[in-house]
Formats: structure tokens, sequence, C-alpha cells
């Protein structure tokens, strides 16, 4: 049958490989070598599921979403990631990620940031283990997301502006694979999102997978069946999306939706969704879908919710795309910021607006009455208060 | 034969120069181009601007920046080079990030490099076992040398491999560095330089990275073949403009 994983050379489709200078070769072929049979140790499991339970605060919950399933006329669950530890999934990934450092035998670490999400899960996990921390941010992106900057450095990071470029995510992604080749040894880079050479999309993806791991469990317990008829999640780099979506991958009746920043429109200019508007290249040492100019230029992207701003997507994303399993559907700045809004007056509950991109859906694509629709509400909204005030006058 | 190769053979210890295409205005490519050659250098690395270099320090990322911003890109550079080898003989490499020739066509870009005369290519992250598999048949078809890296964290296993698939030679990165990031070299590098001398490899060495001046240079190519420089040659060209290459050049050897 056929896989939607990664084969063993980090190829979805052909999309992914690791297509990085010769200085990146030792350091990503000494992961490549070692994350598998590390993750397997029962010492790293068990280290690992037993942060994500006591530190993190899994599992997240499963919730039925009465109201707004009554006014979408379907059955909606929402994987509440929103209440883990940082307000956001990105924290599964940075507790596997600073364990393998360990096991590597790393003492300093580096991640890149957009609004500072990954930044504050990477900076939180380093504080956790006494390890060194360097958070790479875009100057212009320090001065949007100023209480993030903030969160950081009170958790003992240093925060180091990349003023190169368009100064923004893909800048500091950047900035943050120099630090790496001119620190080889010592150094392990905490890449926050499913992109990247291999092996990072996989690993990442292996540490996301416990949010569809606990999906199936959890929706045996309330429908008495572990597979929803579609599972519905946004779409940056990617990273909640393959966790929402790695254990269906494989399941063909199991409907996958991506969600895309369509920003003010997708044929505005001023747009995030990569596959609308993306052609096949190489970003960030990933062969994958990304905006570029004809001359192969990389383009920066825009859309309201800094966490779906980047100008590529997630190999295994591109595959989904490419090869028709996965639906992609693409969300505008009002139509993300009224969901948003939505959701909070209908079940209490402030979403991030990258999880609001999610929730959009239900506006234009009907479900049937008795389908079970998971949509993964990968963040909360306290960050974006902010935004919310600016854009509803509040 | 190739140019490189050729050149390669002579027996003198080989100084290349790297600048970037557009840089410091969009049509100094050519006259860049002659006065290196007049001045003595024996091998030219032209950089195609990319948006993203991730191998790069600040001095090659602003001259990037620089040249796309006054409007370089593929088709521009090709269409500047076209008569270049009416005028000049020397080796010419095009040095630049994989996207930007993946996106103007593998084929087509090789096949463009042919007619003008370019003799070899350097596309550091374009990986070795893709290059192999993908595109060796057409980098040969078009008489294309492909130089690969090579870094003091390169396993000796690797470095034979990289030897095998080289033909040409091999591009010796000084340090674990972005370019332009360090300057001088210390014992660390004089071991490397020694341990990769002592390999006997097929194809001879040039040392990039970190070389500013003649005393680097000499220090470089005490075991090397050669060695390159960029940010420094970059940074004379901003300060200084265009009308004086030869003094720089003069400066090193």
């Amino acid at each position: 049958m056929k896989s939607y994983h990664a084969d063993e050379r980090g190829y979805y489709g052909e999309f992914g490989g690791a297509f990085i200078p010769e200085m990146l070769y030792p350091n990503c072929e000494e992961l490549r070598q070692n994350y598998l049979s590390i993750m397997e140790e029962p010492s790293f499991k068990e280290e690992f599921n037993q942060l994500l339970k006591d530190y993190v605060g899994r599992p997240t919950p499963l919730y039925f979403a009465k109201r707004l399933s009554e006014k979408y006329n379907t059955k909606i669950y929402l994987k509440r990631e929103d209440l883990c530890h940082t307000g956001a999934h990105k924290v599964n990934n940075t507790i596997g990620q600073i364990l393998m450092a360990k096991k590597l035998g790393k003492n300093r670490i580096i991640a890149e940031t957009g609004a500072g999400q990954h930044g504050v899960a990477t900076a939180t996990v380093c504080a956790l283990m006494g390890i060194q921390c360097v958070v790479y941010m875009g100057e212009i992106d320090i001065a949007r997301q100023a209480p993030n900057v903030a969160r950081m450095k009170m958790l003992g990071a240093e925060v180091r502006p990349a003023k190169s470029g368009s100064k923004t995510l893909k800048d500091a992604t950047n900035e943050a694979i120099r630090d790496w080749i001119n620190n080889p040894v010592d150094t392990h880079y905490i890449i926050g999102s499913v992109v990247g050479p291999h092996p990072y999309p996989e690993m990442v993806a292996r540490f996301q997978s416990v949010i569809s791991q606990e999906i199936k469990s959890q929706l045996k317990e309330k429908e008495g069946r572990e597979n929803p008829n579609y599972v519905v999640a946004c779409v940056g780099g990617g990273s909640n999306a393959a966790g929402a979506f790695y254990h269906y991958l494989d399941t063909p009746k199991v409907g996958i939706i991506a969600v895309e920043a369509a920003g003010k429109g997708i044929d505005s200019g001023e747009s995030a969704a990569t596959s609308a508007l993306g052609k096949i290249g190489i970003i960030h040492g990933s062969k994958t879908l990304l905006m570029q100019t004809r001359d192969g230029q990389i383009t920066e992207p825009y859309s309201i919710s800094a966490g779906l701003d980047y100008p590529g997507v997630g190999p295994m994303h591109a595959h989904l795309y490419a090869s028709g399993r996965g639906e992609f559907i693409s969300i505008t700045d009002d139509g993300a910021m009224k969901a948003g809004l939505e959701l909070c007056k209908l079940e209490g509950i402030i979403p991030a607006i990258e999880s609001s991109h999610a929730l959009a859906i239900f506006e234009d694509r009907k479900f049937n009455p008795d389908d079970v629709v998971v949509v993964n509400l990968s963040g909360r909204g306290d960050k974006d208060l902010q935004n919310y005030i600016d854009y509803f006058k509040l | 034969m190739n140019r490189i190769k050729q050149k390669l053979q002579e027996d003198k210890k080989i100084l290349s120069i790297y600048f970037s295409a557009g840089y410091p205005n969009l049509d100094d490519t050519v006259k860049i181009i002659q006065d290196l050659e007049k001045s003595g250098v024996d091998l030219i690395e032209i950089g195609l601007p990319f948006s993203d270099p991730l191998a790069d320090g600040p001095t090659i990322q602003e001259s990037s920046t620089a040249a796309l911003n006054n409007g370089m890109n593929t088709a521009l550079l090709f269409e500047q080079l076209k008569d270049i080898r009416k005028t000049v003989s020397i080796p010419l490499i095009l040095m630049g990030y994989f996207n930007p020739v993946l996106q103007y066509g593998v084929e087509e870009f090789c096949s463009r490099c042919e007619e003008i005369g370019i003799d070899g290519l350097i596309l550091p992250d374009l990986p070795l076992d893709v290059y192999k598999e993908e595109y060796k048949t057409t980098f040969d078809k078009h008489g294309l040398i492909n130089v690969f890296l090579i870094t003091p964290q390169t396993s000796d296993e690797r470095i034979k491999a990289i030897d095998d698939a080289s033909e040409g030679f091999i591009y010796m990165v000084s340090s674990a560095s972005t370019t332009g990031a360090k300057q001088g070299f210390g014992t660390e590098q004089s071991d490397y330089f020694e341990r990769i001398a002592k390999m006997n490899l097929k194809n001879p060495q040039i040392v990039g990275f970190g070389i500013s001046n003649s005393d680097t240079f000499d220090q470089a190519t005490k075991s090397a073949k050669g060695a390159i420089i960029g940010s420094a040659f970059i940074k004379y060209l901003t300060a200084n403009g265009v009308d004086n290459i030869g003094a720089f050049v003069k400066q090193i050897r």
C-alpha cells in the first residue's frame, strides 16, 4: 500500500531530502543516524512520556463542541492543544528534542522563532534542563512580539535579532542555520516545525504524533471508533497538522483537511497559501513547495497570523497536496478573525489566530450531520490579544 | 580540455577570486572579470545572488541582497556573459544556491553555461548523492565540472567519496564557519591542512573561507594547490569601487 510517511531517505513522494551545504552534513548526519534508535530507547520513551504528562499536561482533552456543532449541523470535536503548557502544541516537539540533544551530548541549544511561540517553548525546556539557549528572531518580529521576547528572556534564553533579508521567520531560520554551521560540535538546533533537512520533518512529526495518537483513543471512548470522518488543522510549516494527521495518513477513509492562510486573499499579493501560490523548490534544506519569484528567489508571505506566514510548507504536506490525499483550503484574515471570535462566544475558548483558520472552514465547507470532524485547536489566543483588540476595536 | 583542469596542471599556486554578480553595480560583471584576469588571477567564481544564502556570512549576504536589489537575475547574468569568451580565457565558475538553478531548469542552465563558456559550477546545497543520481550526466554532457566542498568536520570516508565524485578540484572550507566569519588561521587549521594533504587525494584542493590577505593566502597554499578569496574582495569593492581591482590582487601576491 502507498504510504504517506517519509521513506528512509526522508522523502515524501518527491518532496523532502536534505539539500544542505557540506558544512551542515556532519550535524544532520549525526542526527539522522541516531534519532530513531534514541527514540526507541526505553529510558527516552519513559522520560518523554513522563514530561508530556506531568509537565505539559497531556493528554489534552478531546472536547465535543456542542454549540459549534449545532450551528454547523455536524459533530465537531476540538483537540485541545491550547491547554498545553506554554499555550500551544509546540512544546511537544521541544520536549522531545531537548531530550534528544541530551542523548547526543549537546550542551547548547539554538532555535528560530517567528511569533515567538516556538522560541518560548524552546526557552522553557532549556530552563527545565539547565541548558544554554539562543533563539534567533527577526528584528521586525522582535518589535511586533514584545511579550514573547520578554518571556524568553525571563526563561533565561538569549534572543538574537536576525537582521538579514526580510528580518522575519525565514531569516531567523537562516541565522540559526548559520549559527549551527559555526558551532557544529556542541550545539543542537531545535527546529520548530516539520521543515528543514531530513531528518527534521520526520522527527518533528513523530514528536507531534502524540496528538493523533490521543485522538484515536479518546474518540474510541466517545464515539466508539478510532477514526473520525475528517481531521482538520492549520498549516504554516505544518507541525500541528503533521501531529494531528500522523496516525491517519495511511487510513484513506479519514479525510485530511489542511488549512492555509490566504492573508488578504490568494490573489492579493499578500498571502501565505503556499499550496496555491508555491512551486517546487528548495527552502532551508528541504525540497518542497515554496513561494518564490520566477527566478527562484524566496518571497515574503503575509498573514495576520505570525505562525502561518512561512514561505514554504513541510514536505509531508507538499506531498499530501500534490498526491491529492489532503484537501487544502485557504482562509483569509477576515475569515479567521471571525471564526476566532465565534469560538469565544459559542464555546468560551479564545483560540490562537492560527487555529482560528482551521475553525473558519465550517462557513463554506459543509459536512454531513453525522460526520465526526476533529479540529486541532493548536494554540490559545492569549498571545494574539493585541491583534484581536486592534481588529475588533475592543 | 576543460579550462579548470588545464589551469590546475600549471606548476603554480592558484589564486581564485569570488564576487557577487550585479555588485556593486548591476553592469560591473564583465569589467570585474576582465580586470581580474589582467591582474593575474587564475580562476574566477561568479556568484549568482540568492535571497537566502544560508552558508554565507554578512559580507556576501549583503552583496547578494544588493545585487538582487540592483536587478540581477539568472537570465540577465547569462545575457551579460554571452560574449565573455571573446575577451577572456580565464576559467570561470558559477557559484550559487541550487534553487535558482532548479527554477531556471537544470538542463537549460547547464546548456547556457556551455554556450557561454562556463567551466564549472559550485552549488553548496546540491548534495553529493542527488548530484550523482540526477544531475551528473547533464553536467558531464555540457562539459561542466561540479566542485564539492569539504570541511574540518567531514569524515575521511566521505572525503574519499567526494574525491571519487570530483574532477577538477575540491573546495576545502578552512574552518567550521560561514563565509567571512573568521580571520587568520591557527594550529587547528594547519593540522587540518596537513591531514588532508596526507590523504593523497586524486583532486587538488583549493582552500576557501578565512583568506583575506597574503599571509592567509600563503598559509593556505603551503600544502593546498590554491586559495579562494571572497568576502575580503567584496569589502574592497565596497570601499574602493571597481576601478582599481589590480591593487587588491597585488597585495595578495
